[in-house]
């Protein structure tokens, strides 16, 4: 194309405003862990240097959902603990991304009892499910990856 | 000391005020009324043989539709697990809790841990502790109604915060 010839000697590349700022956020997701079970001691893994989260960009784990984009909801959440939930999501500015880890957040799991709420997309929107009980390390890398893959569809103006 | 050698001991302290005794396995009971539930757990402390300086648990049982139970007089039973760290041998201690009259003496004060335990039986079974200095639920949150363990609670029922956010507000509540 011609722009390119015109700049020529220039360190300029053109692009869709879209392509870079979505290129930024998928590789740099900070994810906030809400870690209510074993889900999370899997979670451990994913971030230690076996399985290594960093190699997708994120690696950057916030324990303040005001630093974080990506909520990883790991284990049973009980009706309890829901306003707890609730509020850290609402705390987190957007964009941000849930991703439902487990059988138990996903849909209360086996505890099909009056404790337990079946299912967080109840409380709050989620972007993906993970299954398993425990989910394999693989399996959460690859709900990283699948955000990842949404994050490259979006547009900033969506946004506004 | 063997618990069959505490049972025989609790057995000849307290005598007909035992309802009921049992051995399973090395494991030994005794279920007493609620009258004389103190009395019994102060003797199980104070006593220089068995010193159970700790309460390691108080759990509720509800026996409804209990299969070949149809003598049990009482509904409900709550159980207190005993154990002496000197002498290394453990205990339990049963109160009968009839149907209607679902109180029994808190223990509060022999145990200070007795407090959260106790407000797990009253949230999950609704027998209340007469004297507790706190007596609110601790697992199921402020909304709820009934008590989930009982076997009439219905196995479908469901019950969600209506208000949310307002129950992350911690500073509405009184703590003892």
């Amino acid at each position: 194309m011609g722009l390119e010839n015109h700049l020529e000697g220039m360190p300029v590349i053109a692009t869709r405003l879209d392509e870079v700022i979505n290129w930024g956020r998928k590789y740099a997701l900070w994810p906030m862990p809400f870690g209510t079970a074993c889900c999370a001691i899997e979670f451990m893994g994913v971030v230690s240097s076996r399985f290594d989260v960093s190699r997708f960009g994120a690696e950057l784990v916030r324990f303040s959902p005001r630093q974080a984009d990506l909520l990883l909801v790991m284990g049973t959440i009980t009706q309890k603990m829901a306003p707890v939930l609730k509020q850290i999501y609402d705390q987190m500015p957007d964009p941000k991304w849930v991703v439902s880890m487990g059988a138990c957040a996903s849909s209360g799991g086996f505890y099909d009892n009056y404790s337990v709420v079946q299912g967080i997309d109840e409380l709050v929107p989620v972007d993906v499910y993970v299954a398993g009980c425990p989910p394999r390390p693989e399996n959460v890398i690859g709900a990283i990856v699948k955000i990842q893959e949404k994050i490259s569809r979006e547009s900033i103006s969506a946004w506004r | 000391m063997v618990e069959r050698d505490i049972m025989a001991r609790v057995q000849a302290q307290f005598g007909e005020r035992v309802l009921a005794s049992y051995e399973f396995r090395g494991q030994c009971a005794v279920t007493v009324r609620p009258a004389d539930l103190r009395a019994v757990l102060v003797w199980l402390r104070d006593d220089g043989e068995i010193n159970a300086d700790w309460l390691l648990d108080v759990g509720g049982v509800d026996y409804l539709g209990y299969p070949d139970d149809d003598d049990r007089e009482w509904r409900y039973e709550v159980a207190y697990q005993v154990y002496s760290m000197a002498k290394n041998h453990r205990f339990r201690v049963k109160v009968a809790v009839p149907e209607g009259a679902e109180s029994v003496p808190s223990v509060w004060d022999l145990w200070a841990v007795a407090n959260w335990m106790e407000r797990e039986v009253w949230d999950l079974y609704g027998i209340r502790f007469e004297g507790h200095p706190n007596l609110r639920r601790i697992l199921c949150h402020d909304e709820f109604e009934g008590h989930a363990l009982r076997k009439d609670y219905p196995i479908n029922k469901r019950q969600k915060l209506s208000q949310p956010a307002e129950n992350l507000l911690c500073d509405k509540v009184e703590w003892a």
